[in-house]
């Protein structure tokens, strides 16, 4: 699966299905989030058909970044089965993202 | 848009190190704050620059521009939050935007200022560096902004625009960051505001802010003699990695990490 795009209509039914997933909260006017992007669509091709990787425009979707408590962009949001079990805030780098993508395939 | 080389800084060892990029026949982008925002700027007689006695900080910043300016290096205003390295490029973000290049000279200066109480537990919980990036999440909101320069300004003024309510302290001296899970209180010069976020608004981040994993010694950029860091493409100049403190010293070690930088350009392109 490509990288998706999430809304609040589709965001529960994507993830709950997914056995893992990780969640790019992000906007347009952060650049530090752009700087993120290509590292995400780059996992999300490399890491198809084995983990769920999506992103979600934080102005766009006030109401999930509420639920999920974002308080700065980016932040990753890692979840099994809808659940999330870890969170990285910030601009990280991409192996820090593997890690915790690979420790729970 | 692509560079060969982005510089971070634009006093003398940024500045250094752009026209020796250029005299490698390489791109360079230099991103720094107004000139007028530069430490030196307020020196008002520098005497120990061999051969320019008795210039004012100010002449001598104008000067060093108009060289990197003559040299051809390209120049953009802004603060640089992070690097983030992908393959071959890193990529740098500064405010809402980001630029990109195959290396980056590290001399943004001394990021003077120590963490107060609070700001590296609540950093994302509460606490930002950036009020573009993160003002949209509190919207309708209390904030407060920390202000150590005049660009802190505009960004407060960003941020009552989006609608937030906006307490600014003016450079204080002591700031405490109080809360739960998340920030709620900050305390500066003994003056309480309780809020949804603290924007500290300094004029560079620590380079360890900017660059994760980056070495540090002492609490300056670790090189070598080529001003090489731990990270592979990134390089550092001036008074980010330890004193003296001095405009020639700056200039020298601008001029090495330049035509480093230019060389692992150079290096890179012939490996492909």
């Amino acid at each position: 699966m490509a990288l998706q795009h999430l809304t609040e209509d589709t965001f529960d039914t994507a993830v709950n299905a997914a056995p893992l997933a990780m969640v790019d909260f992000w906007a347009t006017w952060c650049g530090p989030c752009k700087m993120m992007g290509p590292i995400v669509e780059k996992l999300a091709g490399e890491y198809d058909g084995k983990a769920l990787v999506a992103k979600v425009d934080t102005d766009e979707e006030a109401d999930l970044a509420e639920k999920f408590d974002i308080s700065t962009i980016p932040t990753l949001v890692f979840l099994k089965n809808g659940a999330e079990f870890d969170r990285k805030i910030g601009v990280t780098p991409e192996a820090a993202l593997r890690e915790v993508l690979d420790a729970n395939l | 848009m692509a560079h060969d080389v982005i510089v971070i800084g634009g006093g003398p060892a940024g500045l250094s190190a752009a026209v020796n990029v250029r005299a490698r026949g390489r791109s360079v982008l230099v991103v720094s704050n107004p000139l007028e925002e530069n430490p030196l700027w307020r020196a008002e007689k520098v005497d120990n620059y061999l051969g320019l006695p008795g210039m004012s900080g100010a002449e001598l910043l104008k000067t060093l521009r108009a060289h990197a300016e003559q040299a051809g290096a390209e120049f953009r205003e802004g603060r640089v939050l992070n690097a983030v390295a992908m393959e071959t490029d890193w990529f740098v973000s500064i405010g809402s935007d980001m630029e990109n290049a195959k290396a980056v000279v590290l001399a943004g200066g001394v990021a003077r200022a120590k963490k107060f109480p609070g700001e590296a537990e609540y950093l994302g919980k509460g606490v930002s560096y950036c009020a573009t990036c993160d003002g949209m999440l509190y919207r309708k909101k209390p904030v407060a902004v920390v202000g150590y320069s005049d660009s802190a300004k505009k960004e407060a003024e960003f941020l009552t625009s989006i609608g937030c309510t906006v307490t600014y302290f003016d450079r204080p001296k002591t700031c405490e960051i109080i809360g739960g899970a998340k920030a709620e209180r900050v305390v500066c010069d003994g003056q309480a505001a309780d809020v949804a976020c603290v924007f500290l608004l300094r004029p560079a981040l620590a380079p360890t802010d900017m660059f994760p994993g980056i070495e540090v010694e002492n609490g300056y950029v670790k090189v070598d003699r080529a001003m090489a860091t731990s990270l592979p493409g990134v390089f550092a100049a001036g008074d980010c990695t330890g004193g003296p403190l001095q405009v020639s010293k700056a200039a020298g070690e601008g001029l090495v990490a330049g035509q480093s930088a230019a060389k692992y350009v150079a290096d890179l392109a012939r490996k492909k």
